[in-house]
């Protein structure tokens, strides 16, 4: 985008999964521009019928992923100078998700996966139990804390070419779900967890090509996880549980 | 579409044959350089366990670890599955199978 450039040229996805098109819009460019103040524009000033999603505005919620020019982002945290040089963007949903209209992608499946892999906490003891005190610098706990950051916002399920292809596959989101309580000395559903990530759509089908490690906009690493349930399910395999 | 019992089975296949691709490209290597006609390696592969087992052992791995291979691409690339993703899957493998065993009683089997 150069200096003298006044407004964008921004393409937007219209639709549903049953019927889409592409809607063309000219919008303002200013300095200190994100991709979500793009989407706001068009929905206050050109269209009030667009629907997106978004809450925070401060890359905490996840909430307003979409994909932008092709690559999957949080658009409240994306400077539009830093992905369209030239000033032209396409904004459409989250890829491998259905939509529910526009912008917003029908996150169920994602949420469904992240419950298949035994995403939930699995308790190891009641509330009247003591405090389990826990060591910050255990390697157990270590490699857990790696995870913890994670605000699924299903951008790593959107950059996933193993998903897109197979679209029974768990998805890294919920695999690093799964990996960090393996690790978590609290929770007590080992075996449920191997099992889960050890059927037709687990980690196993992971090609490690690593596009969830890279646009996760938080920096964490699922594919260092995936690989770790691919460790821990082998061990399983060699101790007789054939069904981890 | 790889379970973990998919999942071994061709990383041990993959282990298996590490060894017996090195072994396979050094006897080729051999028997170019020393210049062996076919008849003189027939002379030393008819009748020879060691041989039948070498390879007999090679085409088992191949033929186990390429079909599980294609079972993933065929359904991440065609979308097949259920039963005819297995019977593609074991039908690949029964094929390499026949052919690589058809090869290896050829030459070990006087």
């Amino acid at each position: 985008m150069t200096a003298a450039q006044e407004t964008l040229d921004v393409t937007v996805h219209r639709g549903t999964t049953r019927g889409a098109c592409y809607d063309s819009f000219q919008v303002p460019a200013h300095e200190s521009q994100t991709v979500l103040d793009v989407v706001s524009w068009i929905q206050q000033f050109a269209d009030p019928t667009l629907s997106y999603r978004f809450a925070c505005r401060v890359g905490m919620c996840g909430s307003c992923a979409m994909m932008v020019n092709g690559t999957p982002r949080w658009t409240c945290r994306t400077h539009v100078k830093k992905v369209a040089a030239d000033g032209k963007l396409m904004i459409e949903p989250l890829r491998n998700l259905p939509v529910i209209k526009d912008l917003a992608a029908d996150m169920d499946p994602f949420f469904d996966k992240w419950t298949a892999a035994q995403g939930q906490h699995h308790p190891s003891q009641t509330r009247h139990d003591p405090i389990e005190p826990i060591d910050p610098g255990d390697p157990l706990r270590v490699e857990a804390d790696l995870g913890v950051e994670c605000i699924n916002c299903a951008i790593c399920y959107a950059a996933c070419d193993t998903v897109a292809g197979n679209p029974d596959y768990l998805g890294p989101a919920a695999l690093q779900r799964a990996w960090t309580l393996l690790n978590d000395s609290r929770d007590d559903g080992r075996g449920a967890i191997l099992d889960a990530v050890s059927g037709t759509g687990g980690c196993h089908n992971c090609h490690s090509m690593g596009s969830c490690t890279q646009y996760c906009p938080n920096e964490l690493n699922p594919m260092r996880a995936i690989a770790g349930l691919k460790r821990e399910t082998a061990k399983s395999f060699f101790k007789g549980k054939r069904n981890a | 579409m790889l379970d973990l019992r998919l999942y071994m089975l061709q990383r041990l296949s993959a282990l298996v044959m590490a060894p017996l691709v090195l072994g396979h490209l050094a006897v080729m290597i051999y028997a170019i350089q020393g210049g062996l006609s076919t008849a003189e390696i027939l002379g030393r592969t008819q009748g020879s366990v060691l041989w039948f087992a070498f390879y007999g052992l090679f085409v088992f791995a191949v033929s186990l670890h390429a079909a599980i291979g294609l079972r993933v691409i065929i359904h991440e690339w065609l979308g097949l599955k259920g039963p005819v993703l297995s019977v593609l899957t074991w039908g690949a493998c029964a094929g390499l199978l026949v052919l690589g065993l058809r090869a290896v009683f050829a030459v070990t089997v006087p």
